[in-house]
């Protein structure tokens, strides 16, 4: 069921050894870009259909394009690497054991957007991540494969590390912009959008460490190779982060188009004790809950568009029978609560109160007018904030309205027995 | 030219426009919080959101730019319903006792849950109590009622290149808060109360002085006098009910004296007395060799800045006491010798357009007497207009009367104090007049006049020509400082006020001043000038018996003592 394509010399390879990425071909797909015309490096790329990897699953050519055709001359490219969503540790994953791998996809990515300069946003608490990246960024300088005049192409580039102080939503591309640049990080109004004005005002193009890592894969065989993987709206594969109640939690990479069932089953061997599975969430504490009878679903971009969740199943979470769903969404609103930037409305006190609705649910304290109030505020929360931390905050709320609708009425007519599990 | 519908009503919007700028062409009303017309657009408060049909979430109107074809509503249920709980979450947190507020029937945010109908908040009220920040003289900081729209921030980092306000925590923690302290009089605040102006609700507004002035005009021992600054008699009206730019000047004066102030007083009077001071410091300067280029020093948000951020630069600033000053150290010496009273029982009022005249009347360098302040109290524009709402006056229907005598034979030149460049033009038509010895043929000097943030004019007096400026706002100000910094000034005199617009855009002003409203109040105090039979300083005949009567000539020796003053870096 696995189909690896960014994690084929994984375990194995020694991430610490440049040599070891350069006997599997390392970096060939970079020579090969230094020969093509930077727009035809974008237009593979636009054939190979390949979606953000980070959350918005927003073409990844587009923003290239968009990128490529600016008139300022001093141009940034930023790898987000910040992965803070509860559940997730690809990115991680991917930097640990291929770290390579991403310098390689930067480098392309560069080299067709003409970015001189690029940032590599670690959370900081990824020590590991950190210091490998490091080192691999101080042996591919020393093959000149960073700095000026790059394997005599006249192409220049540099790359530099920064980590974030580990708040969430650092990892929204503006606020990590900000950080970057010192400020404390809270989103910015859109549009201009970063490939327009980001930055230090300049143009940025952003993507996620796993999308970077795609981009060798698509220049060594070809867009349309990459393009018949998958599905066909969700190309390539994806690398699911697995945990919760399951016998083998790990990172797996798998085609799109594969049943989040048979992910669980096969690769996570199920859960721990043959206990029965009450709920998954997928994606992260951001992602929606859906039931058991679900699970026959494949992983697909497009499958969430109810809650406007483009999650691709990045993670999946799995939660057996016995777990109060109540005490799990007051978690995950703790937390986005306690996330929030606070610079809009809704999301900086919206999720006070969300965490209140819900704990009177966890109290078996609510009432129907709670319940009304809690859809009402969850709804105007998702449609109105500013950055899709505020936008996401209620989808596992909204999801377990829709799925475990008769979960909240029970909680609310049966208070004495609700307060079991 | 995107052709878009807006609540099915087919619109030829102009490229580039966003939903709210379509809207207000066509007069649909969109509601804004932490929108305000002349800053950025900051999309914070969310309670624009419009409904795009085809579109999931809705979209902020002050942000979205129009597309061909867009079809929009922005009074759907759902869009009433987003705005409701928006501000509802608002009123959650947030002291909502409106009868005991500053803004009371005066306030967006008041306004807004009257439009939407909110008369029971959902969501119950978690504020968390924060102490007032009061210990200045000038502005005050009720966190409990602010909505972190960010208005104040922006106006004070963008326009006046201060930056004392910022946003301080994160998630529900967030507050708006001077920047690296508790209390404004910890930072580089000038006073100039731009953040209390737009300020959507009660959260920064002036220090009231309300109840002392009240008290004061019912203390039979006190003879309670008055004065009113150039820009109060083309705003005074918009408290009011009437419209930005309506000329008050007799009506002013008349509910004054309805409201009990023994004397009212102009300080036009004092204007032009600060022209022949100032003028004549200019002219000695330029003769003297003495420091160039010169620079005005009547806008005490303008001197706090100087004294805070560019003390290398106080020599520059002319020693000439604001109008309000002179005002005031004339009437404890002069008039109360005149009136033959205790000059501890005048007690002297000023109505300006700004927060930061009364922290400039609480200086210590501001009194003549040991005893007593030059100036006892400061009202702004806003607390005079709810002083004559609560004394019962019809002031859109009172008639109009005159100022009384000594102080109150005034000029056009005085008028024009009250808006950008007008102290320059006022100096400038005396200054050119008195050196040349013949009439100017001219009097408007249009070059000066106006928004723009920092003009030039050139004046030529006897043989040579001097290149003056005129800058507002105190970002604009700090580049013709940079320049003299540098060494590359081309001026010899500069006038600076620290509130866009000038004084007329003073932070005292009514509330949500525009840079529209700005303009209106602009031409009305031109309109004033026009107007006048005198349009000198140096014709005015008061001015004059003053000199002959007390203080002998400009630059005398008791000019000095009473009508100059220092400034010393803080
Ligand atoms: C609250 C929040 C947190 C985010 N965190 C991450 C993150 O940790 N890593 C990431 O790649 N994208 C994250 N994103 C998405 C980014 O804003 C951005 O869409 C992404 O970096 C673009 O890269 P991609 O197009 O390759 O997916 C986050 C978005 C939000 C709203
Ligand atoms: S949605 Fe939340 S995190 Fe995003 S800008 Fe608004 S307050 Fe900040
Ligand atoms: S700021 Fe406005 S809403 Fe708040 S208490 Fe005052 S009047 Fe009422
Ligand atoms: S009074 Fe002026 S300087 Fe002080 S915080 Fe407000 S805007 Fe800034
Ligand atoms: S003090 Fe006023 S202007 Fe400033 S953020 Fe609060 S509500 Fe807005």
């Amino acid at each position: 069921m696995e189909q690896k394509l960014l994690t084929k010399h994984i375990p194995g390879m020694d991430p610490m050894n440049i040599q070891a990425y350069l006997d599997v071909e390392g970096y060939q797909s970079f020579f090969k870009a230094f020969k093509t015309q930077p727009l035809d490096i974008i237009g593979d790329i636009e054939k190979s259909k390949l979606r953000g990897r980070g959350g918005a699953a927003f073409p990844v050519h587009i923003k290239m394009m968009s990128m490529a055709k600016q008139k300022e001359t001093t141009r940034y490219i930023i790898c987000n690497a910040d992965e803070g969503e509860p559940g997730n540790f690809k990115d991680r994953y991917l930097m640990e054991n291929n770290p390579h791998q991403l310098l390689e996809g930067m480098l392309i990515a560069a080299y067709a957007t003409r970015a001189n300069k690029g940032y590599i946003y670690i959370r900081g608490e990824f020590d590991t991540p950190i210091k490998i990246m490091h080192e691999a960024i101080r042996q591919a300088k020393a093959h000149g494969l960073l700095g000026t005049n790059i394997q005599g192409s006249g192409f220049d580039f540099d790359l530099e590390i920064r980590s974030g102080a580990g708040s969430y939503v650092c990892g929204e591309e503006f606020a990590l912009i900000e950080s970057i640049e010192g400020k404390s990080g809270r989103t910015r109004v859109k549009p201009p959008f970063p490939t327009d004005v980001g930055l230090f005002g300049k143009p940025t193009l952003i993507n996620n460490v796993e999308t970077f890592s795609n981009l060798p894969w698509i220049l060594a065989m070809g867009g349309e190779a990459f393009a018949s993987i998958g599905t066909e709206s969700s190309t390539g594969t994806k690398l699911v982060s697995v945990s919760g109640n399951v016998k083998h939690p790990g990172v797996y990479e798998v085609p799109f188009g594969v049943p989040i069932r048979d992910v669980i089953d096969t690769l996570g061997g199920g859960t721990q004790n043959a206990q029965k599975i009450g709920m998954v969430q997928l994606s992260g504490a951001s992602g929606p809950i859906i039931p058991e009878y679900m699970l026959d679903l494949t992983i697909d971009f497009d499958r969430f568009e109810d809650f406007d969740s483009k999650t691709g199943a990045g993670a999946i979470i799995v939660m057996d029978d016995q777990k109060d769903m109540f005490n799990i969404l007051k978690r995950i609103s703790d937390f986005f609560e306690h996330e929030s930037c606070g610079k809009c409305t809704p999301c900086r006190e919206g999720n006070v109160h969300m965490s209140k609705l819900l704990n009177k649910f966890l109290q078996s304290d609510a009432t129907e007018k709670d319940l009304m109030n809690l859809e009402s505020l969850s709804r105007v929360m998702h449609q109105t904030s500013l950055c899709g931390l505020g936008q996401s905050a209620p989808t596992a709320v909204l999801s377990t309205l829709k799925y475990f609708r008769d979960t909240y009425f029970d909680r609310i007519e049966h208070p004495q027995e609700g307060g079991l599990a | 030219m995107p052709t878009i519908t807006i609540n099915n009503q087919k619109i030829e919007a102009k490229e580039g426009q966003t939903i709210l700028e379509v809207a207000k062409d066509h007069h649909i009303d969109i509601p804004t919080l932490c929108h305000f017309p002349d800053l950025d657009v900051q999309s914070d408060c969310r309670i624009c959101m419009s409904e795009i049909v085809g579109q999931k979430k809705l979209a902020p109107s002050c942000s979205t730019p129009v597309k061909e074809g867009m079809e929009i509503k922005t009074n759907s249920q759902r869009v009433y319903n987003a705005r409701k709980t928006i501000t509802e979450l608002l009123l959650s947190n947030h002291d909502t006792n409106c009868t005991a507020c500053e803004r009371n029937m005066n306030c967006e945010l008041q306004t807004l849950a009257d439009t939407l109908g909110i008369d029971e908040n959902r969501f119950e009220n978690i504020l968390e109590h924060e102490p007032i920040d009061d210990n200045n003289p000038s502005i005050t900081r009720n966190a409990d009622r602010c909505i972190k729209c960010g208005r104040c921030i922006e106006v004070c980092k963008n326009v006046q290149g201060i930056h004392v306000l910022d946003y301080m925590n994160r998630s529900h923690d967030t507050k708006v808060a001077p920047a690296h302290g508790k209390f404004l009089n910890d930072q580089v605040c000038t006073y100039c109360g731009q953040c209390a102006n737009v300020c959507p609700v009660a959260s920064i507004t002036e220090k009231s002085d309300l109840e002392k002035v009240t008290h004061a005009i019912h203390d039979e021992t006190k003879h309670v006098i008055v004065q009113t600054a150039p820009a109060t008699r083309v705003s005074l009206g918009e408290t009011l009910g009437m419209d930005s730019g309506s000329i008050v000047t007799g009506q002013m004066v008349a509910a004054l004296r309805r409201v009990g102030f023994d004397k009212v007083f102009d300080t036009d009077f004092t204007a032009d007395l600060t022209i022949m001071e100032e003028g004549h410091e200019l002219l000695s300067r330029v003769k003297e060799g003495g420091k160039l280029p010169m620079i005005t020093s009547c806008c005490p948000g303008w001197v706090n800045y100087a004294e805070q951020k560019n003390p290398d630069m106080l020599d520059h600033l002319s020693t000439a006491k604001s109008p309000q000053q002179m005002f005031g150290a004339l009437a404890k010496t002069y008039y109360a010798e005149k009136e033959h009273i205790d000059p501890n029982n005048v007690y002297v009022v000023s109505i300006m357009p700004c927060t930061a005249k009364k922290f400039e009347a609480a200086r210590e360098e501001m009194q003549v007497h040991k005893e007593t302040a030059d100036v006892d109290a400061v009202l702004t524009t806003r607390e005079l207009g709810k002083m004559i709402k609560r004394a019962g006056v019809n002031f859109k229907n009172i008639g109009e009367e005159s100022y009384d005598a000594p102080f109150g034979i005034t000029s056009g030149a005085g008028a024009i104090f009250g808006a950008t460049g007008g102290v320059m033009e006022a100096a400038l038509r005396t200054v050119s007049e008195v050196v040349n010895e013949k009439p100017l043929e001219k009097l408007d000097f249009e070059d000066i006049r106006g928004m723009e943030g920092i003009k030039e004019a050139s004046v030529t007096l006897g043989e040579n020509t001097f290149k003056v400026a005129v800058a507002h706002t105190l970002s604009n100000a700090q580049k013709v400082l940079d320049d003299i910094k540098a060494g590359v000034s081309p001026y010899a005199f500069i006038e600076v006020m620290a509130c866009p617009g000038g004084c007329i855009g003073g932070g005292g002003q009514p509330y949500t001043t525009t840079n529209a409203k700005r303009q209106e109040r602009i031409d009305a105090i031109y309109n004033v000038d026009t107007a006048m039979k005198l349009r000198k300083s140096h014709e005015n005949p008061a001015v004059n018996t003053l000199y002959e009567e007390y203080l002998s000539e400009p630059l005398s020796k008791r000019a000095h003592d009473l009508l100059h003053t220092h400034y010393k870096p803080r």
